[in-house]
């Protein structure tokens, strides 16, 4: 499709500007389609932990709710942007915009269907690690370009999470490109093809855990909320924004669910890959469809995940500060580390479905 | 063409961001500066075709040691008075350190016009060339033991910081994360069984 597209530009533009105007198409397209995602996560989270709640969540824009994220995005972009009055005005303005991009950019390299990646590079997983080690800077700066107690308390404890947090999450992922022998993320997809006996989310299953665990933790969500801690610190970093600004930081947080979810199907349960891939005796059968890959599989793996964050929320209690910092220092990495030494016995000795690879 | 494009842009960016480091008098804007420094020199590697150290650079220099600046640079209330008086006491080691890297960047331009044979043009690689799979084969093979070592220092480095934090002080209150993870209901909560009583 990329390709006819190309083409089609290539008869009115020159040389390198058909190339440039069709990455802006797609990365328009899939920015478009991650805000749409977010504006629905929303109203999947009100929704899910309403019923878990046992009450209805919001049934009354729309059918059913359903027009009830661009109810308020609408309401968010008509408020006052009210900057404090001894702030920053600078890093104020800029620091949300410092959390969205990262978030965004990183959807870059992360392969949509077998064929369709924006970028395709090589050191992928590096670049996935590096944007978002950046999303820190936008909470950080926020909090101390508000001047006031409560943003710079709830910047400093999310900043110190996301710090210790990166550091289990990037010890997973190193499991991960062993396993793959790639940091290309197109082919770490398919170092686990052939079906759900191949995923690395069996075989590394401890670093798996421990991923989507630090991810939760990472993208201070409850269970590891306490940047927020409405009870305590009003809401953390973002307590003086409102308006678009608030809505800028909002997004960001949503995308990186997101990202995460999409980060977490990737690397451990095969991306785009159907999970029945190697079962031959579907093949002829009506339900051969559903051993191919597509974009399905990984839409359906993304909502799983995100279900996942939501039900998160909705069961466990918040955590205290140390007992955060001590799960993710003294727990995850000795796994991680732990879990790499066995990797490399399994490699060593031809155990797994990747041993085809080294 | 383009690469020339992207190679000044960014290396204007890279002295307008690097004077700001110098220039600026608020604290968090000179190190905001100097992130910015590191992303675009990132970006300049990348076009050179060193995608890995490109990305580590991100990685660890923006994502973690400056973040650890930002923290420190936030704690702390800094006058300027204070830094102004400090530029007067640094000015000469800092001219001499100036004075020595533009002496090497001048040799650096100079041996390029020469042609000498140490600054041949190296040829551009293919698309499936990977980098980070050639640094890990040489850094795992030739320069093991001066990797080991750097290892071990880091590891040297960070059991010292630990333990340099790590003083107790006679009365210090400390939790103790086992026994609260290991407390049972029992201990804690007495259910009464009890009859129920009325006023009739």
């Amino acid at each position: 499709m990329a390709n006819q597209l190309q083409e089609l530009l290539g008869r009115f533009l020159p040389e390198p500007f058909d190339w440039l105007a069709l990455t802006v198409l797609q990365i328009l397209l899939l920015t478009v389609c991650v805000i749409l995602c977010v504006a629905y996560l929303t109203l999947a989270e009100r929704k899910v932990i309403g019923y878990m709640q046992s009450r209805i969540g919001p049934n009354r824009v729309g059918p059913g709710g359903l027009l009830q994220p661009f109810a308020d995005v609408i309401k968010l972009m008509l408020k006052e942007v009210i900057v404090p009055n001894r702030s920053n005005n600078f890093l104020f303005v800029i620091a949300p915009l410092l959390a969205i991009v990262p978030a965004l950019a990183t959807w870059a390299v992360i392969p949509l269907f077998p064929g369709f990646v924006i970028a395709d590079i090589n050191a992928g997983l590096l670049y996935v690690l590096a944007l978002t080690s950046l999303g820190v800077y936008g909470v950080l700066l926020a909090g101390w370009a508000t001047n006031s107690k409560y943003a710079l308390l709830g910047a400093m404890r999310s900043a110190a999470q996301i710090v210790a947090y990166e550091i289990a999450m990037g010890f997973a992922l190193v499991g991960v490109l062993m396993a793959s022998g790639s940091l290309n993320l197109g082919d770490i997809i398919e170092a686990q093809s052939g079906g759900v006996s191949n995923w690395f989310a069996i075989w590394l299953f401890p670093l798996f855990i421990v991923y989507f665990i630090s991810g939760v933790a990472e993208t201070n969500r409850a269970p590891f909320d306490v940047a927020e801690g409405e009870s305590e610190i009003v809401a953390g970093f973002h307590v003086e924004y409102s308006g678009i600004a608030f809505a800028i930081f909002f997004l960001a947080e949503y995308a990186n669910i997101i990202l995460i979810a999409a980060l977490t199907s990737v690397m451990f349960c095969g991306g785009w890959e159907s999970p029945f891939a190697g079962w031959a005796f579907l093949q002829g059968t009506v339900l051969a469809g559903i051993a191919a890959p597509g974009l399905a599989w990984f839409a359906l793996k993304i909502a799983f995940f995100l279900f996942c964050f939501l039900w998160f929320r909705a069961t466990f209690p918040r955590y205290r500060y140390d007992q955060i910092m001590r799960l993710g220092w003294k727990i995850f990495i000795p796994v991680t580390i732990v879990w790499i030494v066995v990797e490399c016995g399994m490699l060593l000795l031809k155990i797994g479905p990747w041993s085809v690879v080294s | 063409m383009a690469e020339q494009i992207v190679f000044y842009a960014f290396s204007g960016l890279l002295i307008i961001a690097a004077l700001g480091v110098v220039v600026s008098r608020n604290p968090i804007y000179a190190v905001m500066s100097l992130v910015t420094c590191f992303v675009t020199s990132a970006a300049i590697w990348l076009l050179l075709e060193a995608e890995f150290l490109a990305m580590i650079l991100v990685l660890v220099y923006v994502g973690a040691v400056m973040v650890l600046f930002v923290f420190v640079v936030m704690m702390q209330d800094i006058e300027s008075a204070t830094l102004s008086a400090r530029f007067a006491a640094n000015v000469w080691p800092g001219l001499i350190v100036g004075a020595i890297s533009l002496a090497e960047l001048l040799a650096v331009i100079w041996v390029r016009r020469e042609g000498l044979p140490i600054a041949a043009v190296p040829k551009p690689h293919p698309a499936d060339y990977s980098n980070t799979l050639e640094l890990g084969q040489i850094l795992y093979t030739q320069y093991v033991y001066a990797f080991e070592l750097a290892a071990f220092l880091l590891l040297l480095a960070i059991v010292a910081a630990i333990v340099l934090t790590m003083r107790d002080r006679p009365g210090l209150k400390k939790q103790n994360i086992s026994q609260q993870v290991g407390v049972r209901k029992e201990d804690r909560v007495r259910l009464v069984k009890m009859e129920p009583e009325s006023d009739a």
